[in-house]
């Protein structure tokens, strides 16, 4: 129920926010399509000059743009698949009765907390060459015979940053999809159970179709984070070794610290408007609700 | 329901719920013992699980040293809750207009803040460090906290709509029949009632603004910069210091970990209430 008459006072109360946004978001976001039109380099003051869109086809005759685009899918394909089963598999560990439950619960959500820069640092030392934690129990337990140095050579780096994202995003499914199943009434499990349904046809064909709206909306909302992300691959290798880790965001964000701001602006347009449409059918789903 | 057989109970919830544990604290049982074990454990040929010479030699050379690591934590702190004060009290009013009021452009103006979920942190970067840097606020904390905004409020905003419209609207009727506005309505009776949510929302926001990276870099010196770049700073030409890094990292997380566990619950009411009602 909402109130009908004419008055001002709705617009007076989201003018700050808006305004904010304007200035931070909108205008911001202007000048860099108007900057992925020029050749704006930093390097050379003199020289930024316009080039209608002499950048984005520049852009796909990059081989390092187009390398960047197929590590970004597999990031976000990888990354955020296996969140996903793992944080749902830990949701519904979690929602069982068992003692300590509150404890585990939350100390199972700390890496959510953790800053990115943080994690990168931390999963850097594990997997480190020399005195790394993790090749110690790979060579106790015989997997390996001598030492990995997991993030210096291009075939595990891209792997062993996965991993770590991976690490980093269950807790947060975890989360969302928990709070869903508390709200999955016991009634249906119940009549299943009379049924005789089997724990896998509950889950097939209850618990998932329950909480299908926050599945949906958290895979979302981390897709873009995890396309997003800088920090964690950034802290890790920087995009090496010979950009083997080198997603869009990070080729963007190494572009942008060369200086070559035209060009950069150019690529995160891109990825903006590739992330844009992914989120076109939650847009349409959160006003069909609405409605 | 029947009691099931512990062999059953073993395999399906104790061993997977173990692994998975071990595999998420592992790495901050790594991070702890490696800040408190002593330089010679570290960089030996064996390595040791354990510790039996504990030593906070890392965290006494923390806020000793040249590395001045309270700066930064000083740094941090002022910008995560100058973040958390501007974008609660302009989302807070927001999302009221939004959960109570039918207005021309509401429709508009809603989708505006759900959009700015989708720009790329590295999209703003650039134009924003250009227009920073010609208004003068590069390197100074208000430049962080005008870029923090530009995630901090639109998410806030989503959050705390949802927070309201859980509200009875019969709160503020009430309120109207006993002769209060509209605006004292608002502060008498759904603040106090919205105060565990705001709560929560600002520790979210703290944690992110605490937590930020990519902008942090790019926007402070060496007097601005906030923990997450001085973590970095220790990565020098010279290899890395391990021990003061994992010293520095386990400092960084306590204080959000305790707000995380206070605000937990509201804030995850709150994050699902918005993604299943939009």
């Amino acid at each position: 129920m909402t109130k009908k008459k004419k008055t001002f006072w709705p617009y007076l109360l989201v003018a700050p926010a808006v305004i904010v946004i304007i200035c931070v978001v909108f205008v911001p976001v202007i000048n860099a399509i108007a900057m992925s039109f020029q050749q704006y380099d930093l390097r050379r003051p003199k020289d930024i000059r316009w080039i209608g869109i002499e950048n984005y086809i520049a852009m796909f005759s990059d081989r390092q743009f187009l390398n960047s685009c197929v590590k970004t899918l597999l990031w976000v394909v990888f990354g955020v698949g296996f969140q996903f089963f793992l944080g749902f598999g830990l949701a519904l560990l979690l929602n069982r009765k068992f003692k300590g439950r509150g404890i585990v619960r939350a100390v199972s959500m700390i890496p959510w907390v953790t800053p990115g820069v943080l994690i990168g640092l931390m999963w850097r030392w594990i997997y480190d060459g020399n005195y790394g934690v993790l090749n110690d129990i790979l060579m106790k337990l015989h997997i390996i015979d001598k030492a990995v140095p997991f993030l210096s050579q291009k075939t595990t780096a891209f792997p062993s940053v996965i991993v770590t994202i991976i690490w980093q995003g269950i807790p947060f499914f975890a989360l969302m999809i928990l709070a869903a199943l508390q709200g999955v009434s016991e009634d249906l499990y119940e009549a299943a159970e009379m049924d005789g349904a089997t724990s896998w046809q509950k889950l097939t064909r209850i618990t998932i179709p329950s909480i299908k709206n926050t599945i949906f909306v958290t895979l979302l909302l981390r897709v873009i984070w995890v396309a997003n992300s800088v920090d964690v691959i950034f802290n890790m290798t920087e995009g090496g070794p010979a950009y083997s880790t080198q997603t869009l965001s990070v080729y963007v964000f190494n572009k942008a610290n060369a200086l070559n701001l035209g060009y950069a602006s150019a690529m995160a347009i891109f990825l903006a408007i590739v992330l844009g449409c992914a989120a076109i059918p939650y847009l349409r789903m959160t006003f069909k609700k609405e409605a | 329901m029947k009691k099931e057989s512990f062999v059953k109970r073993f395999f399906t919830l104790y061993l997977p719920l173990l692994l998975l544990m071990l595999f998420i604290l592992f790495p901050f049982y790594w991070t702890f013992l490696t800040s408190i074990k002593p330089e010679n454990e570290l960089y030996g040929k064996i390595v040791r699980y354990w510790t039996a010479h504990p030593t906070f030699e890392a965290y006494k050379k923390l806020f000793t040293t040249t590395v001045n690591f309270l700066s930064a934590m000083k740094n941090s702190f002022i910008v995560a809750s100058l973040t958390t004060i501007v974008s609660l009290v302009t989302s807070t009013l927001a999302a009221y207009a939004f959960s109570r009021y039918q207005f021309k452009g509401r429709k508009l103006l809603m989708s505006i803040f759900l959009c700015n979920n989708m720009f790329p942190t590295v999209l703003l970067l650039i134009p924003l460090y250009i227009i920073m840097r010609k208004m003068g606020l590069l390197y100074k904390p208000a430049s962080l906290i005008l870029a923090y905004t530009t995630f901090t409020i639109p998410f806030s905003v989503w959050l705390l709509q949802g927070f309201i419209n859980d509200l009875p609207m019969s709160l503020e009727e009430a309120a109207l029949v006993d002769g209060c506005n509209r605006a004292t309505a608002f502060t008498k009776v759904i603040l106090p009632i919205l105060t565990p949510c705001l709560v929560a929302t600002g520790v979210y926001i703290f944690m992110q603004s605490w937590n930020e990276y990519t902008f942090a870099v790019m926007f402070t010196n060496n007097a601005t910069r906030t923990i997450p770049v001085a973590l970095k700073s220790l990565i020098g030409q010279l290899g890395v210091q391990w021990d003061l890094l994992t010293a520095g990292g386990i400092i960084t997380i306590i204080p959000v970990c305790i707000m995380f566990f206070f605000a937990q619950k509201r804030l995850v009411a709150g994050l699902t209430a918005g993604a299943v009602k939009g």
